[in-house]
């Protein structure tokens, strides 16, 4: 396999792993705006024990997607910096807001009116990047960012500015949205809070399943070559039935309350979704100018990252796992560590 | 505002503000595992209660600091696309390992946050552990990026357009060892001067209270220690700058004539139109051995450059100035207290029994940190109008997007939002001040 699709390889794997795991805790800040009824103040608390120990590591996922990009393919990052300045700006101010209101509130008096304070900021960003996150992948996969010599010509506006990328940022939503609930089923041992997480799943799972159909249904004109990408060929077909069949086993274990089980179709059904696009959109980096193998660093430079990639792997995996196995195999006792 | 401007005081902006949280997230880790460590082995709690106390500050600043550096990492390719899509494939190495540092960074900074009652006592300090190194290991491998864009190695330029590309090479370029000493060894003074001087002003309202004069002792140690073996690192900064920027080491020692025997100044105005730095105090000989370790060699002057090669100077000498007074003054203080110190072992006093060196210490709280700051003034500023010395100029790489004022104030106005409200956290913490009581040993065994 050629050096540059292994390193593209490696940053679709972050990419999928950044929304399993960093996904989830935006998810999970969804949720926190939504909280209602007599467990609201439950509810919150056990998003907010559950993302704690974990969501600064899974939020690097990003960050090694981003300095992959620019080591490996540095016209195409610079390409994609310059089109999309504005939404991934505002993206930034998300997650900046959501890291920081998300710790400020954790640490600020324990009295409502400020708790609720910062966590209005928390939920929000939570809602807001996300979507932000999706335009930027939806615009990459649209064909409308157009590169020649290496200079943009597309403008700062035309390519995520339209209908196709936004209705990927609020897919993106859902997906979040949807794990988060899935996974929270797993953190309680509190009936009660399960079947609310329980009831959040099933229905975030109706609006993934309509958003999927609208971004299909947009993609006709919003991203013409990836939606052809995806339509015609055996391997796609293959992968849509697998999503299918992950999608509706989800509901299946949701209805059957059975959330292990449900938590794997979750995740394998984001996996494949994003897969899916990767596939379709391969070799291109930016649809349609950038190509992986055009933009792609020289070879001294990716074999470098290849090493490095794989010891940072052999290092992080057993650390995270680590990490995963503290604070995820027992579901939460109220305690917290950190107050 | 042009739009270059404005894209350059983004960056310096961004950098300015991330800068102090990164170098409080190096520092940090260290001294709450010297206190978790020396709990472990005295069985005091009091040295509990301090690792728990400075943890939570920890965890403030850390997700600043984590945010804000996802920022810049974004920023590099929104404000420089140009530079990055040049340089990416040669320094991107460097930004890919601090890749991973920071991975390793968090996840043992969550386990050590949030995992005190669920791991045993020597695998969290181990996770403390962790959390320094790579805390440490990111900051290097960050310098070293900005190191090579001072002494740009590991590629040969044909056509425009780099090729021979060796990264390694690149990450070995010969500003890295030296800056990433200097800036590893401020992180380590800068926070220790600011926690030992809060320290130090919570003893002075209360004289008697065990858990400061604890936190002081150890705060006091790291940053005393790193202040004092600074210079050393500036003199190897100083023989480089000299070396491979003539024309930086010119800008911020005020040196418009070539000479020998060159002075070194302190203090002083530097006038560029009438080509002469003004009122300073110059030690003859002085900069000539400083540079290049003869006074009898030649310094190059700014008039050896044409106009349009040369930094800034006046700003870059005195920021330059401002940040070897703060260091020499930390210096000064760190031998004080070092002295103090081993006078009251010989004498079986108590080393901070004077009011004197506390208030010191209070005032000498924020130097380190403006050191900080001016020092980044004088590489960056220094190494203009380049982006990468001699190679790219900041202008050719700035992006086209218009109107970049707007994202400048925004983020500006971001910043000073969370700087208000981080102080105000921070504040709460420290006026929480722990007694050493029943009360509190209990609250931190429970806790644990």
């Amino acid at each position: 396999m050629p050096l540059e699709t292994i390193i593209a390889g490696v940053m679709i794997a972050s990419l999928v792993l950044y929304a399993l795991l960093g996904g989830a805790d935006y998810g999970g800040g969804v949720w926190d705006l939504f909280a209602f009824g007599r467990r609201a103040r439950e509810q919150r608390a056990l998003i907010a024990e559950a993302i704690s120990p974990v969501w600064e590591a899974n939020h690097v996922w990003l960050i090694l997607v981003v300095v992959m990009l620019f080591t490996a393919f540095p016209p195409a990052f610079a390409a994609i910096a310059t089109a999309l300045h504005i939404p991934i700006t505002l993206l930034l101010i998300g997650i900046v807001l959501r890291g920081t209101a998300f710790t400020f509130r954790t640490y600020d008096v324990q009295r409502d009116d400020v708790q609720r304070r910062w966590g209005l900021v928390f939920s929000i960003a939570s809602i807001i990047t996300p979507v932000l996150l999706g335009i930027v992948l939806g615009a990459i996969a649209s064909g409308t960012i157009r590169v020649e010599d290496g200079m943009v010509t597309s403008g700062f506006f035309g390519s995520w500015l339209a209908p196709f990328p936004f209705a990927v940022g609020f897919f993106a939503l859902a997906l979040f949205a949807f794990l988060a609930a899935v996974y929270l089923t797993l953190e309680t041992h509190n009936r009660e809070l399960q079947e609310d997480f329980r009831l959040r799943a099933i229905l975030s799972g109706v609006v993934v399943g309509i958003l999927a159909l609208t971004v299909f249904v947009l993609a006709e004109k919003g991203a013409p070559t990836v939606r052809a990408g995806i339509s015609r060929t055996s391997w796609a077909l293959a992968l849509h039935f697998l999503t299918a069949v992950s999608a509706t086993s989800a509901f299946y274990a949701l209805w059957a309350r059975k959330y292990r089980l449900a938590r794997v179709c979750a995740a394998a059904q984001v996996t494949l979704i994003l897969l899916g696009w990767a596939f379709a959109q391969y070799p291109h980096l930016v649809e349609p100018d950038i190509r992986i193998f055009s933009a792609s660093a020289p070879r001294s430079t990716l074999q470098l990252l290849l090493g490095a990639v794989i010891a940072g792997a052999i290092l992080l995996f057993p650390s995270y796992y680590y990490l995963f196995r503290i604070f995820k195999t027992q579901p939460q006792k109220s305690t917290k560590g950190a107050r | 505002m042009t739009d270059l401007l404005a894209a350059r005081s983004q960056m310096a902006m961004s950098l300015a503000f991330h800068i102090i949280f990164a170098a409080i997230g190096i520092a940090m880790p260290l001294l709450m595992i010297i206190a978790e460590w020396k709990w472990l082995r005295t069985k005091d709690d009091i040295y509990l209660t301090l690792a728990k106390r400075w943890a939570k500050g920890t965890a403030i600043l850390f997700a600043v600091g984590a945010v804000s550096g996802t920022v810049l990492s974004f920023e590099l390719g929104l404000l420089w696309p140009t530079f990055m899509g040049y340089a990416g494939a040669i320094i991107g190495m460097p930004f890919s390992l601090e890749g991973f540092a920071f991975f390793t960074e968090a996840i043992f900074l969550g386990i050590y946050l949030y995992g005190w009652a669920r791991v045993p006592p020597r695998a969290h300090l181990f996770a403390g552990a962790m959390v320094a190194v790579s805390g440490a290991l990111s900051g290097i491998f960050v310098v070293i990026a900005n190191a090579w864009m001072n002494a740009p190695r590991g590629f040969r330029i044909v056509d425009g357009k780099p090729v021979d590309i060796d990264p390694i090479a690149a990450m070995m370029n010969p500003a890295a060892f030296s800056q990433t000493l200097h800036m590893t060894l401020a992180a380590y003074a800068a926070t220790g001067f600011v926690v030992a001087g809060i320290h130090a002003f919570m003893l002075l309202r209360d004289r008697q209270n065990r858990f400061h004069k604890a936190a002081l002792a150890i705060a006091l140690a790291v940053g005393g220690i790193a202040s004092i073996l600074q210079p050393l690192s500036g003199d190897l900064i100083a023989k480089r700058v000299a070396r491979t920027q003539p024309v930086k080491l010119a800008a911020l020692e005020g040196q418009f004539e070539t000479q020998n025997r060159a002075p070194l100044r302190i203090g002083g105005i530097p006038d560029e139109e009438a080509g002469v730095t003004r009122y300073a105090i110059e030690i003859p000989y002085l900069l000539s051995i400083l540079a290049h370790g003869s006074p009898k060699s030649f310094v190059l002057g700014l008039n050896e450059f044409p106009p349009d090669q040369r930094p800034p100077v006046a700003i870059v000498h005195i920021a330059f100035q401002i940040m070897v007074a703060c260091g020499v003054a930390m210096m000064l203080i760190a031998l004080w207290g070092a002295l103090r110190f081993l006078w009251s072992i010989a004498r079986n006093k108590a080393w901070l029994g004077s009011n004197w060196f506390l208030r010191v210490l209070v005032l000498a709280a924020p130097l380190g940190f403006i050191a900080i700051e001016t020092g980044w003034v004088v590489t960056e500023v220094g190494r203009q109008p380049w982006i990468i010395f001699g190679v790219m100029r900041t202008s050719e790489a700035v992006t086209p997007m218009p109107g970049l004022i707007v994202p400048f104030i925004t983020f500006t106005l971001l910043y000073i939002l969370l700087a208000i409200a981080t102080v105000w956290l921070l504040l709460r913490q420290v006026a929480a001040s722990p007694q050493g009581t029943e009360a509190d040993r209990k609250e931190a065994r429970l806790a644990a």
